[in-house]
């Protein structure tokens, strides 16, 4: 597949793309690969560099190394062409506090010189009408809530028809009921045809609308791909509760696993271990990584294999054939939660 | 969010015909929208009006303190303060003359060190950048609306002088400096030149103003800075030992317009003074070019 081809369905497409401040490496080397028409989620924890990845697509800051394609044209060299089919929100909403939310949002359309200034007002209370904002409109932005100007960002990315809307936590500051709305405002945005680009600390906020994932720890992309193919990458934990811990053992080991054995109130035994073949890694550009868990050489590869296909039923099968009373037994996937945070560490932890 | 999504379809419709169409003469019509924006924003703001208004206290405060005092003896205070009493047009022209070394650079120190830090300080830079405004023409459109404030600062000195003079004091014909009696329709377009000289006067200071704006994030910097070179310049032009550096300081020749009193007028220090201030906006222009082009908005 040659570069074109790729970028041919691409609506932002990075290579390589790093930024310097000092001596830190604050985004590192990155190769994002974000489909037109996706709802593409880009995760991290604060400090792990989304808004610094979005600056330099948007030709805020110049990248120290590597290249960015919006829409198939170069940023920053085609800025003036990409750019007005571009709604962003960066780094939090930022207004004039002293001019009202309407006056606002005519400001940043008569900055955008293909905006025409005839239907500026029809557009504008359409952007506002749209985030709930219009009872507000006239009111000092100083006035505004984080919330409301939360949805006035948002608004101002929709002041005209785009093609790429980008938002930078575009939840930060909403209550649950103007999150809900937030998802709701992607999902028809997607619906018209855009590609909505939305960053976020909080898995949980854009999980339930994304197409696709990305995901950033300290500079680097640890992992991309559509959801589906994410969440699959997590790792199946297998759960067996059984007095006769040593035989349950012995079989799940001929299944090649390593099981755990606890004992959490005394009688049976809690034993615990991964799923062979649920761990197939992603690599950052989306291919799944086969045999993640396989074994390698000698009699090990054929154990590896049949492992692999090892359905749960046929583990339960194996048990009680060889005589284990199974009291309990559970396969449970991890969720695209755990993965983030097994990605990224502590989910929470603020990157340096 | 249910009502406004059903509008939403028919709505961005509308937005992509009439919003999108990016003819030559629709850019040059947004093009003039954004400076029309920046000027109305310059001047609706309440701290300009603010500036504007103090300006104005200047001459009324001078007009009020000579009317409510005995005569001074001629020679001593600012330049005509003796002669207001007779004619109170000379209440615009020594208010102007007041306002020279600070008054007038103070202000459009504060307008000009705004200009690109201040919207950096709002966060606003990055959504300007991101509409797009262009950084060039971002830069233009705020250096015009400094030169609009330029405009406006003296102006305001006058025309408050002009009629406070006036309410104050009886108006009658003016001798000018060359011994010649104008009438006072006259006097007041002399007046009108003094200010418009004044204006020439503060676009360099209005050039460094840009360029100190697009070093820093933090407005009130690049403001001091503004209007402490202002005094600085001053200062050195004051020294006898640069007298070499003299013809090169921005200040130079803001004193300079008392051949505008004179009949016939006296255009040279008007040229010289409106070259210089050219050669200021060449390279001070051109630093804040080559600063903002490249610059990285982090703010
Ligand atoms: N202007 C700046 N100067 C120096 N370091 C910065 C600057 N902006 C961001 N950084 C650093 O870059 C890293 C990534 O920041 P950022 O992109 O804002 O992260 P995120 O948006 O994922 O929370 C952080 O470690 C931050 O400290
Ligand atoms: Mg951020």
């Amino acid at each position: 597949m040659t570069s074109a081809d790729r970028g041919a369905g691409l609506a932002i497409e990075t290579t390589g793309l790093s930024k310097r401040f000092g001596h830190q490496l604050a985004v590192n080397s990155i190769d994002l690969a974000v489909p037109q028409g996706s709802v593409f989620g880009f995760l991290g924890p604060n400090g792990s560099g989304k808004t610094t990845t979005i600056r330099m697509m948007l030709g805020l800051a110049a990248a120290t190394a590597g290249s960015v394609r919006l829409l198939g044209q170069d940023m920053p060299g085609k800025l003036d062409e990409v750019l007005p089919q571009v709604g962003a929100l960066v780094e939090g909403p930022a207004f004039y506090p002293f001019l009202s939310g309407a006056a606002n949002l005519h400001r940043f359309d008569a900055a955008d010189r293909h905006a025409s200034p005839g239907t500026r007002r029809a557009r504008v209370a359409e952007a506002l009408d749209r985030v709930g904002l219009s009872h507000a409109a006239r009111k000092k932005v100083r006035a505004y809530s984080l919330g409301m100007k939360q949805r006035l960002g948002i608004a101002n990315a929709l002041l005209s028809r785009r093609e790429l809307l980008i938002l930078d936590e575009p939840t930060n500051g909403l209550d649950p009921q103007g999150t809900r709305e937030v998802r709701s405002l992607v999902r028809s945005l997607a619906a018209d045809g855009a590609t909505v680009f939305v960053s976020s600390h909080l898995l949980a906020e854009v999980e339930q609308i994304c197409t696709h994932a990305a995901i950033m720890s300290v500079g680097r992309l640890v992992a991309q791909g559509p959801l589906a193919e994410l969440r699959q990458a997590g790792t199946a934990q297998l759960r067996l509760i059984t007095p006769d811990a040593g035989a349950a053992s012995g079989v799940l080991v001929r299944f090649g696993m390593t099981p755990v054995i606890g004992h959490p109130d005394g009688a049976d035994a809690v034993i615990t271990s991964v799923l062979p073949g649920s761990a197939g890694a992603l690599s950052p550009n989306g291919s799944r990584n086969p045999g993640g868990a396989g074994g390698t050489g000698g009699t090990g590869e054929r154990d590896a294999a049949a492992a692999l296909e090892a359905a749960p039923e046929a583990i339960v099968a194996a048990l009680v054939a060889d005589g284990v009373r199974v009291r309990g037994f559970a396969v449970e996937r991890g969720s695209l939660e755990d993965r983030f945070v097994a990605l990224t560490g502590e989910g929470f932890d603020v990157a340096q | 969010m249910s009502r406004s999504d059903q509008v939403s379809e028919h709505g961005s419709r509308t937005a992509k015909e009439s919003g999108r169409e990016g003819s030559v003469p629709r850019q040059r019509a947004s093009s003039r929208s954004f400076l029309a924006s920046e000027l109305k924003q310059l001047f609706r703001r309440g701290r300009t009006q603010a500036l504007l208004l103090a300006l104005a206290a200047i001459p009324v405060m001078i007009a009020v303190v000579v009317r409510l005092s005995t005569a001074v003896p001629p020679g001593r205070g600012p330049a005509f303060l003796d002669r207001i009493t007779q004619n109170g047009l000379f209440v615009g022209v020594t208010a102007l003359i007041v306002a020279v070394p600070l008054f007038l650079p103070l202000t459009i120190g504060v307008v000009a060190g705004d200009t690109i830090a201040g919207e950096a300080g709002h966060g606003t830079l990055r959504y300007l950048l991101v509409a797009p405004a262009g950084r060039v023409r971002l830069l233009l459109v705020k250096y015009v609306g400094a030169v609009a404030f330029c405009v406006a600062a003296p102006l305001a000195v006058a025309l408050a002088g002009a009629g406070i003079g006036a309410a104050l004091f009886p108006v009658g014909p003016v001798t000018l400096l060359s011994g010649d009696v104008v009438q006072p329709g006259e006097a007041l377009n002399r007046m009108l030149l003094i200010a418009a000289y004044q204006t020439v006067s503060l676009l360099g200071l209005s050039a460094i103003g840009l360029f100190l704006s697009t070093l820093t994030d933090v407005p009130v910097g690049a403001m001091a800075a503004t209007i402490v070179l202002s005094v600085a310049s001053q200062v050195l032009d004051q020294l006898p030992q640069l007298e070499w550096l003299h013809p090169w300081l921005f200040s130079h020749y803001w004193f300079g317009f008392a051949d505008l009193l004179r009949q016939p007028i006296g255009w040279d220090s008007f040229t010289s003074n409106a070259m210089l201030q050219a050669g200021y906006i060449a390279v001070f222009g051109a630093l804040a070019y080559g600063r903002f082009v490249s610059k990285d908005v982090l703010s």
